[in-house]
């Protein structure tokens, strides 16, 4: 059932219903019973009576039998109940009440007796006088006395029935009042703008309310945290972009400018590497917001990391023709990973993009395999001039730019390497080599290859 | 007019080099504020124009570094945060004006010769000395109404000139406004724009002081 308030209703209804006709049921049998030994009491009582009456000769027995004649009394619906006979111990009815039939009541010699004479049930009670020599009979129409029980139910039922009307009425109304807390949440977020994220007051709430208007503002508050945090970084790289634009706009006027062919060239140059640098920082938004907002799938995958690396390679080598080139060492081309490989190969593109970056063309970037106690490490070694150890810290921080900056560079390249690895269960690892250049070492635990990302990996920015 | 560029973004700084120096402007580039503060130490400028976002730090320090040294150059912010709160911050803390990402680049040299000009003292755009009226936006002069076509260096050396009447300029000064550091000095260039200059302007305009330096005539002479 779809509405709370039509299901309590129902389950109101349905109970109340089975209590009322468990009462009635209740009420019927002790009713029964309580007629049922009233009665007999009563009718041994009749019985003894008119057996003492004969005995003490206040009605003659007229033994020549015939039966006295009784004055008919109008129908009404109790009367008719006790039928009385006398018989003689030889058989002969000496005598009987007028509602009494014709044959014996009970062909039983005393106490109690059930017959059924004409289709009637009758309770009977005998009594035998040896004294006179008769018998008394006794009998009460149990049909008379089971519409005795039927008159008390239904006395009890009725009422019942023209309540129960009232009754549900009753109950829709208080278990709509009761659901109003519901109905008054339901009404304050339906009138909400897409923007207010804005907690629900939970002081005067019903105890059973405040556990959702809790949850819905803990989940409130993270969505706004999120678009907070999606609208600092959206103003940052508008602010990021505008700076490369004004590049190739100047230089774009220059070239329109000049009339000097060298000058023109030289405009035309920037400008392509600005769009190139343009290019490569748009790139590179898109990288950390997928990477960030989970677009990439999340479920562990595997990646040939030597073909993985190769085709990276050459994908920026045709970016950057006359950069540094790559030594990937067989060690590590025969690794394999069960990691993402969307992250894996958002995250190593841009350390190796990096590592090119700041190389000297001449001296090759090298990838090698690192193993120790419980990971394995992607080690990638530049002859760049490393990162002041001052800015170690600093360098996964957006839009950080440190001193020994490309002209390519966008402060987004190591915090997108960073968070991709984070994202995969591996951490990131920048150190200053001692022969010069910079390590960036892209750790694994051991348990990464074995299906499932290692849960519990401390993550730290280095 | 010796103009101080910073700005991190090499594309831009590049552009910004060139462009000047095509408007008049002798520019010297730096990207960092550590340079940005050596030169300020080592020459003097016309005209700042400061990026505020540097790798090693915030051009507003440059900027109140400036202001504690009581530095009145001119100093135009260049910046992508161009937002209102953005401006007055730049502008209380002593910047001369503000402009915003994506910009154009004949504007930045309006701006940077009106700031010098305010700083000089001057409202007017153009200068005068005497029938000689001189257009430092067109790089333009006039001699009694005629034009007179001028070289980028020569138009420079004569408003070094007509700046400061009277004031005597050494060679080595003329060179400093002239050129940047990275551009190669002749040896005997001044004297060949002066020449030039005189050939232009008729004799009587420029004056050589012996063994000091040049200035424009003294009235009457």
């Amino acid at each position: 059932m779809r509405s709370i308030r039509a299901r309590l209703f129902t389950i109101l209804l349905v109970t109340t219903g089975i209590v009322w006709l468990s009462a009635i049921a209740w009420i019927y049998l002790s009713t029964k019973a309580e007629v049922e030994r009233v009665l007999d009491a009563r009718l041994t009582e009749a019985a003894r009576m008119v057996s003492s009456l004969i005995t003490s000769q206040e009605i003659a027995i007229r033994k020549a039998g015939g039966v006295p004649a009784m004055v008919a009394v109008p129908h009404v619906s109790y009367d008719r109940q006790l039928s009385c006979q006398i018989w003689g111990f030889d058989g002969t009815l000496v005598g009987r009440s007028e509602s009494a039939p014709g044959q014996p009541l009970t062909a039983a010699k005393s106490g109690f007796s059930e017959t059924t004479i004409d289709g009637e049930t009758w309770r009977v009670y005998a009594v035998a006088n040896p004294e006179l020599g008769i018998r008394v009979l006794v009998g009460d129409n149990l049909y008379v006395r089971d519409r005795l029980v039927a008159d008390v139910i239904r006395g009890l039922a009725f009422p019942a029935l023209l309540i129960l009307p009232v009754l549900a009425a009753l109950l829709w109304l208080s278990v709509g009042k009761g659901l109003a807390p519901l109905a008054a949440i339901a009404s304050a977020l339906g009138v909400r703008r897409a923007s207010d994220l804005s907690a629900l007051p939970d002081n005067d709430s019903p105890s059973e309310i405040k556990p959702v208007i809790r949850s819905l503002n803990g989940l409130f508050a993270r969505v706004s945290t999120a678009r907070e945090r999606e609208r600092d970084f959206t103003a940052f790289a508008a602010h990021e972009l505008r700076t490369p634009i004004a590049g190739l706009k100047t230089q774009a006027q220059i070239a329109l400018g000049s009339n000097d062919e060298a000058i023109r060239n030289n405009a035309l140059r920037q400008i392509t590497v600005g769009v190139d640098r343009t290019a490569r920082l748009v790139r590179q938004l898109t990288d950390l917001t997928n990477a960030e907002s989970g677009e990439l799938d999340d479920d562990a995958g595997h990646v040939d990391v030597g073909r993985t690396l190769q085709a990276l390679a050459d994908d920026i080598g045709q970016h950057h023709r006359d950069a540094a080139s790559f030594s990937i060492s067989a060690e590590l081309a025969r690794l394999e990973l069960g990691v993402n490989p969307s992250l894996f190969m958002v995250g190593v593109r841009n350390l190796l993009e990096n590592a090119v970056l700041h190389s000297p063309p001449d001296k090759p970037v090298r990838c090698d395999l690192r193993r120790d106690q419980g990971f394995e490490a992607i080690t990638i070694d530049d002859c760049g001039p490393g990162i002041p150890e001052d800015e170690l810290p600093k360098v996964c921080s957006r839009f950080f730019r440190g001193r020994n900056q490309t002209a390519a560079g966008s402060g987004l390249g190591l915090a997108i390497a960073n968070l991709a690895a984070e994202r995969m269960g591996a951490r990131l690892y920048l150190e200053n080599r001692a022969e010069g250049g910079l390590r960036a070492e892209l750790r694994f635990k051991k348990t990464v290859r074995n299906g499932k990302a290692a849960q519990g990996n401390e993550i730290r920015p280095i | 007019m010796r103009v101080l560029v910073v700005e991190d973004d090499a594309v831009l700084l590049n552009g910004l080099q060139v462009g000047l120096g095509l408007a008049g402007f002798t520019v010297e580039a730096v990207a960092t504020c550590a340079d940005a503060s050596a030169a300020l130490d080592t020459s003097v400028f016309d005209a700042i124009v400061l990026d505020l976002m540097l790798p090693d730090g915030s051009g507003l320090d440059v900027l109140a570094a400036l202001r504690r040294r009581q530095s009145r150059v001119p100093v135009l912010l260049l910046t992508a945060r161009d937002s209102v709160p953005d401006r007055i911050a730049g502008l209380d803390a002593g910047a001369d004006d503000y402009l915003g990402k994506p910009f154009d680049l004949d504007e930045v040299g309006a701006r940077l010769r009106a700031m010098v000009r305010r700083s000089g003292g001057h409202a007017a755009a153009t200068l005068q000395w005497r029938d000689i009226v001189l257009d430092p936006a067109s790089m333009g002069a006039t001699r009694g109404g005629q034009p007179v076509r001028l070289s980028r260096r020569e138009f420079s050396i004569l408003r070094a000139l007509i700046d400061r009447p009277g004031q005597i300029l050494s060679r080595s000064q003329l060179e400093e406004r002239l050129y940047g550091w990275q551009e190669e000095i002749e040896s005997n260039a001044i004297e060949v724009h002066i020449h030039n200059l005189r050939a232009k302007l008729g004799p009587g305009i420029v004056e050589t002081v012996r063994g000091v330096g040049y200035r424009m005539a003294e009235a009457g002479l």
